[in-house]
């Protein structure tokens, strides 16, 4: 094929950059306006930098509190399912279970229905169905970790899947013969070989619970807020605190930039399940 | 030889969790879906109503209104990416410098969370807030309002999610054109062919099933968009972007008629899974080489 300049790409993705750039620079625009100022005519020149706004956000104990949950359920679930998809995978790979192909589909079976379907009855299961004597498991942390499972761990497995099947085989082999327990070969055999994908994996599943906002929104009162349902708080009817919401989603943008930063490659792959290699 | 005990084992904690909160709840819908059940009515206990909650359906205008904004929405809306993400894979095709740069900048709204998607939209086209109100105003007088006009606020919810998820399309269809061969192009340059022509002839049958596989994707992303437009417009002005799944946090969640909501959860997994199935086999099952 003839060569073309360079140049008229480089002006073309220059202005395609700007447009994916600027919604979010905006944001931080709005973020670092004192109140008194937003209703002035907007300008895209920051005419002075203000930090109040994150001040009060971090100053406020609901929202640390948040925050924390946010912290919290994200990285328990993290950790919960990428172990458990690393368990299932090491057993749909190594062992001759009848019916492990079926099982391997319907777990990603679960991911596919609309969040929106499940809000209800999740909701009466989890009031009505799934208690011992007054306890719980709306409004908890481990109950929200749970929850998120039904996305997370078909992620889980299905992105792990390769990376355990491409471990050989001959190396557990030649373990067990050296007398090594299932479970030691799976811990100081397998497990080291699988860091890089499980890395992947724990870094993606963490990010989907962090951004996750529907179910926690339904799920949860006070005691398990998550971030993203506090920043909803702050859009009222009666008024909206345009610059503390805007902190409030410069903070839950951060975790998701540094992640970004990490795993770049693999987005493409992880949102499109693995069917596209980004 | 290790027995299949330890593997079961291994295998027990997904399967668990995954019943526990994935087919139970479902199983669990589709049995509340044929009752009667309101706690604060007059009885409060289940009441085995039959088909009833689904025959309530069939005439329940608001919801079928929200199907029509939904379809609508979802054409236009994957139309769009799919037509801009080719055109922006076809714009990566060639050598320029900072390639790989551009490419970053342009993967980053796809790990952006769908809620703050929505808000930093709210801010962009809040009037007297946001710069598109501000600018189409100063520029030709047009006075866009999301909060009063339904098209208005139909349009944003859309171009939102062109910028959320073009990249998406974007890479994908990138990872398909990357794969090409390049001898078809060369023999059909050397035929004399035209870009169109070897655009309709050459690249597009070649990539059909990338394209259709994305489709497939977006398609299934975009009928449970809730999160985004919850945060832009709330399924306002009026309903008119009250998509399905806003449908059924704003209006059927904070409602107790929890056999009545159960019933629509039921229709719209129903139909999920139907569009799915359809898509699915129409699209991407005959993947077989075409003649030429």
């Amino acid at each position: 094929m003839k060569k073309k300049a360079p140049w008229p790409y480089v002006l073309f993705w220059i202005l395609i950059s700007f447009l994916t750039l600027f919604p979010i620079y905006w944001l931080f625009v709005i973020s670092v306006t004192p109140s008194f100022e937003l209703f002035s005519t907007p300008s895209v020149i920051l005419r002075h930098v203000d930090w109040q706004n994150y001040t009060e956000v971090i100053g406020n104990p609901t929202l640390r509190g948040y925050m924390m949950n946010s912290l919290l359920i994200s990285s328990g679930n993290a950790i919960l399912t990428t172990t458990f998809g690393f368990f299932a995978c090491y057993a749909l790979s190594r062992f001759n279970l009848s019916g492990k192909e079926s099982i391997f589909f319907w777990t990603i079976t679960n991911r596919m229905a609309p969040p929106a379907v499940f809000l209800l009855p999740l909701f009466l299961l989890l009031t009505k169905v799934y208690r011992i004597e007054g306890f719980t498991l709306l409004d908890t942390r481990i109950g929200m970790i749970l929850v998120y499972c039904t996305f997370n761990l078909p992620f889980a497995i299905w992105t792990l899947r390769p990376t355990v099947d491409g471990i050989p085989k001959e190396l557990d082999e030649a373990a067990f013969v050296d007398g090594a327990s299932p479970w030691k070969v799976i811990t100081e055999v397998v497990f080291p070989l699988c860091r890089p994908g499980l890395a992947v994996t724990l870094i993606l599943t963490w990010v989907f619970a962090w951004n996750e906002y529907l179910l926690a929104a339904t799920l949860t009162n006070f005691n398990a807020r998550t971030l993203t349902t506090g920043l909803s708080e702050y859009v009222t009817t009666t008024g909206t605190a345009w610059g503390i919401m805007a902190a409030i989603s410069i903070f839950t943008l951060i975790p998701a930039l540094i992640v970004f930063s990490v795993v770049q490659r693999h987005i493409v792959a992880g949102l499109t399940f693995g069917a596209v290699k980004g | 030889m290790k027995s299949n005990t330890f593997g079961w084992i291994l295998l027990a904690p997904t399967i668990v969790v995954l019943f526990f909160f994935g087919v139970l709840p479902f199983l669990y819908v589709v049995y509340v879906s044929f009752h009667q059940w309101n706690p604060f009515a007059a009885n409060p206990n289940m009441i085995y109503n039959a088909a009833g909650n689904f025959r309530q359906i069939v005439f329940d205008s608001a919801f079928l209104a929200s199907l029509g904004v939904t379809v609508a929405f979802v054409f236009f809306a994957v139309l769009t990416e799919v037509v801009v993400g080719y055109v922006l894979a076809q714009a990566f095709m060639s050598d320029f410098p900072g390639k790989a740069f551009f490419r970053t900048i342009h993967t980053l709204p796809l790990i952006i969370a769908p809620i703050i998607v929505g808000s930093i939209w709210k801010l962009m086209t809040t009037p007297s807030i946001g710069i598109i109100p501000h600018l189409l105003q100063s520029s030709v007088g047009f006075d866009l309002n999301i909060g009063q006009s339904a098209a208005a606020a139909f349009i944003i919810t859309i171009t939102m999610d062109i910028w959320h998820w073009t990249p998406l399309v974007t890479l994908t269809l990138i990872a398909a054109l990357v794969s090409l061969p390049p001898d078809p192009f060369e023999q059909a340059q050397i035929d004399g062919a035209g870009k169109w022509q070897i655009f309709w002839h050459i690249t597009l049958p070649m990539i059909a099933p990338a394209v259709m596989a994305t489709v497939f994707i977006r398609l299934m992303d975009a009928l449970r968009i809730v999160d985004e437009v919850l945060m832009l417009t709330g399924g306002g002005p009026g309903s008119a972007t009250r998509y399905i799944g806003v449908h059924i946090f704003r209006e059927v969640f904070p409602r107790t008629n929890y056999g009545y909501g159960s019933a629509i959860s039921v229709v719209v997994l129903y139909l999920t899974i139907v569009v799915c199935w359809l898509l699915y086999t129409g699209m991407l099952a005959p993947r077989k080489p075409r003649k030429g």
